[in-house]
């Protein structure tokens, strides 16, 4: 049977770096029995479940729709369940967690600092008004705006391909600023202000200096840059002109 | 030990529902989920969500009672109707309040929210966001129990309940970014752990919908409802059962055989395509039995190349896309293989209309829980509906319950005897790592998931269940045998799935003798040598208790009132 070779890199925290070499990491290889739609998804399952039962890795959908399984495949962000091995040359297979994050254990990083970003830059909708009885009405013009945003699946491949987060541990990166570009650009929402200063800051969008590798890891294929150079501008026009959209 | 009044295990839809309206009656509520709750599986969900809003230009004179009407005949008449009439009713104020949250729905010209027809409904009563209505709903209420400033533990495996004195006080976890379990005590608990589709082998489901929180309930002796009652979905991709939604057909998708039929005529003249899943299944399985899947082979075709490119990016994009990387098919250009698949857990943990289940303190609400508004077959876009319609009577009941107790976080005796047994379980487990006699929990699970899929699929008898029960019985023994591979503290995947795994074979086993014991066809429960329905004697809920032997079963009266049963013609 033809097999697909992965090569894994391994981190366990309970072994000391004496036993794993440099900083307690290691790279370990598998051969995987090999099929035309087997993912890396199903091959990091397979080598749990009969290989090596101390591997870790974080799974859910297994659909492209829940974020969970953002790593660095080959050299580029990608989702393990939405990779198919068979585009991935004939080559080992490498698989390594999203870089410059603190590891947890093996494929899993600590995504703490990324979701409480998300959570500064007030991650919902802000109304004052009294609600209607129905909807608030929104036009299909005004909705197409949030086209892209919505669909963020918060995987946090941007936020781990973005250089200004690495060089600026307080830089809120590009997932969260593309959430409260979401809010911004929604007619519904009436925060005027009252997010601004979430993003309008030194850690926020001046952050950004259009680097773009965020849009080039985002496995939905969204483009936060565009996003948060808007922010940029809404910030300026409601600086000056007190006008919000 | 960590106190919080309430605890609401389970991130999805759910259970955030459920935390948020607590919190706004003043509970100290926290969520306990396995996954961040953005990831949760109602994020999957793509069609939509039904409210008779009568926006549609072809529904506006339609109404609650039409709704519950469509929603009691779907489910074969086994739906309770008061509780069915409760959400139809509930299902227009919540969606509102959804969009007020600010759920990205579609939009009509009018700005008014999009609804489309779907699958055993009168009228075009389901309100979408294209075809990611699950992902929109879900990250709104993420919003807003951040907003709320609802406390979450993230990352954490739930693994028992405590029951104390007959009363549930909180539960056991696993915390999986530090190792350890925890006792996390509660004066109240809801469970919204979502459905139990990974005990089959062919599912549309997430990894982690392992009616795990079923088994917790029913281990602490809540009774099982309904469990045999399996929807199968007409459409999950052919190579990985991953969903194509119902909104596909919403659309004017068709559905074809080999011989290039649209042969839905056959079976439902009227509904054709949008006839109910469990239908809509049985014509599918019929006409790949009978050896007219494409190329005779085990599948039909959907096919959406006539809706036309831009019908299908603006309203398809997401099944565009799944379609695309998952079965290397692009829609505008070719047809979609696809076959059923199990999709949902129609039973549950046994409630009444507020989430209420047999134990005091002990909530549950969404695809985990059995209310039940769904019978014998739930219509699509009924699902995202239950789980925000009964997450905020679950989370309100709650509420009203702990306002009402006399004392709170009483002893902790239970608690710590719980973690103690919690660890002896994993010790147990470990005891056997590596030894020879050791069952492979992995050999265990694909044992299970192949016996589901083969013997308790689209179509029954009774033969082919015997078979089926006694291979599950046979795992059941095996299961007591399993062994870890891996003893260490952090993200343990070895470990929960090996815990997780004990669980889903006593579900199974619920769903096993349910079906077999149920000796007519209703629903999805479709009997080859009971063809007919039978009131007489099965217009009744099972109910299924855990006993040393196996499930006991027992059964419910089902709550009529509003409509007399008929026959289902589409």
């Amino acid at each position: 049977m033809p097999e697909a070779k992965f090569r894994i890199k391994r981190y366990d925290p309970a072994q000391s770096a004496d036993q794993n070499g440099a900083a307690g990491r290691r790279y370990d290889e598998f051969r995987v029995p090999y099929e035309s739609s087997l993912t890396v998804l199903e091959g990091l399952f397979y080598i749990q479940e009969n290989l090596d039962g101390s591997l870790s890795f974080r799974y859910c959908c297994r659909a492209a729709v829940c974020g969970s399984c953002a790593m660095y495949i080959n050299g580029a962000y990608r989702l393990a369940c939405q990779t198919n091995v068979r585009h991935l040359g004939d080559g080992v297979i490498t698989v390594e967690p999203l870089p410059h994050m603190p590891l947890v254990k093996d494929l899993v990083c600590d995504m703490t600092e990324f979701f409480e970003k998300y959570e500064a830059i007030k991650p919902y909708l802000m109304r004052d008004s009294v609600e209607p009885e129905k909807e608030i009405a929104q036009s299909p013009h005004e909705r197409k705006k949030l086209d892209g945003p919505i669909d963020c699946i918060l995987c946090g491949s941007c936020y781990s391909s973005c250089p200004s987060v690495w060089g600026e541990g307080n830089y809120l990166g590009p997932a969260a600023l593309l959430k409260a570009y979401r809010f911004e650009v929604d007619s519904r929402d009436e925060a005027k202000k009252a997010r601004l200063p979430s993003f309008d800051n030194e850690r926020g969008t001046y952050r950004c200096h259009t680097i773009t590798n965020c849009v080039e890891a985002c496995p939905k294929e969204l483009n936060p840059t565009e996003g948060i150079q808007w922010l940029k501008g809404a910030a300026v026009r409601r600086r000056i002109l007190g006008r919000a959209k | 030990m960590i106190y919080h009044e309430l605890i609401v295990v389970g991130g999805g839809l759910a259970g955030l529902r459920a935390a948020v309206e607590a919190k706004k009656q003043g509970i100290d509520v926290a969520v306990i989920s396995q996954v961040w709750p953005g990831r949760s599986h109602s994020g999957a969900a793509q069609g939509g969500v039904n409210a008779a809003l009568a926006n549609h230009p072809d529904s506006a004179d339609d109404t609650w009672e039409k709704h519950a009407f469509d929603t009691v005949k779907g489910s074969d008449y086994l739906a309770d109707q008061d509780a069915v009439a409760q959400m139809t009713k509930d299902a227009i104020p919540i969606i509102y309040e959804m969009e007020h949250w600010g759920c990205p729905f579609s939009r009509f010209d009018d700005g008014r929210i999009a609804q489309r027809p779907f699958g055993g409904a009168g009228y075009p009563r389901t309100c979408y966001g294209a075809d990611k209505t699950g992902h929109y709903m879900l990250h709104t209420l993420v919003e807003r129990a951040a907003a709320a400033g609802v406390i979450m533990y993230v990352e954490w495996f739930v693994n028992r309940l405590v029951v104390d004195d007959g009363v549930c006080r909180g539960v056991v976890a696993y915390d999986m970014m530090k190792g350890g379990f925890e006792f996390f005590q509660g004066d109240a608990v809801i469970v919204a752990t979502g459905g139990a589709g990974r005990t089959y082998g062919n599912t549309t489901n997430a990894i982690i919908s392992t009616g795990y929180g079923m088994a917790m309930a029913y281990h602490a002796g809540v009774p099982l409802k309904d469990l045999e009652f399996v929807q199968f979905h007409p459409t999950g991709l052919l190579t990985t059962n991953i969903l194509m939604t119902e909104g596909a057909r919403g659309e004017g998708g068709y559905l074809v055989n080999g011989l290039g039929e649209r042969f839905m005529k056959k079976y439902a003249p009227t509904a054709m395509e949008l006839a109910p899943r469990d239908i809509t299944s049985r014509s599918i399985q019929t006409e790949i039995n009978e050896g007219r899947g494409i190329d005779g082979k085990g599948f039909v075709h959907l096919d959406l190349r006539h809706l036309g490119a831009q019908k299908i990016l603006e309203q398809l994009p997401g099944i565009r896309d799944l379609a695309i990387h998952f079965e290397g098919v692009d829609p505008i250009e070719e047809p979609i293989p696809i076959v059923p698949s199990q999709h949902y857990s129609m039973g549950g943990i046994d409630t009444d209309m507020d989430g209420r289940t047999i134990m005091p303190g002990l909530y549950a609400a969404g695809e985990c829980a059995c209310v039940s508004v769904h019978g014998g077959n739930r219509l699509g876009g009924n699902s995202l509906l239950e789980t925000v319609v009964f997450g905020r009577r679950a989370g309100a009941a709650a509420a009203e319950y702990l306002g009402g107790l006399a004392a709170k976080k009483g002893s902790a005796a239970a608690g710590e005897a719980a973690v103690i047994a919690a660890c002896a379980q994993v010790d147990d487990l470990a005891s056997r790592a590596g030894s020879a006699g050791a069952e492979d929990p992995y050999a265990i699970r694909l044992g299970m998931t192949t016996t589901m899929k083969d013997h308790f699929g689209v179509f029954r008898e009774a033969s082919v269940m015997q078979a089926g029960l006694d291979k599950m019985i046979d795992l059941k023994q095996r299961v007591r045998n399993i062994g870890l591979r891996h003893t260490g503290g952090v993200f343990n995947l070895d470990m929960i799935r090996t815990v997780e795994l004990e669980g889903m074979v006593d579900v199974a086993l619920a769903i096993a003798a349910g079906a077999l014991a149920r000796t007519e066809s209703r629903g999805s429960h479709s009997r080859t040598d009971f063809p007919d329905r039978d009131d007489a004697n099965w217009l009744r809920h099972t109910l299924a208790f855990n006993t040393p032997d196996g499930p006991s079963l027992e059964s419910k009266p089902v709550a009529l009132g509003m409509f007399e049963p008929q026959e289902r013609k589409y």
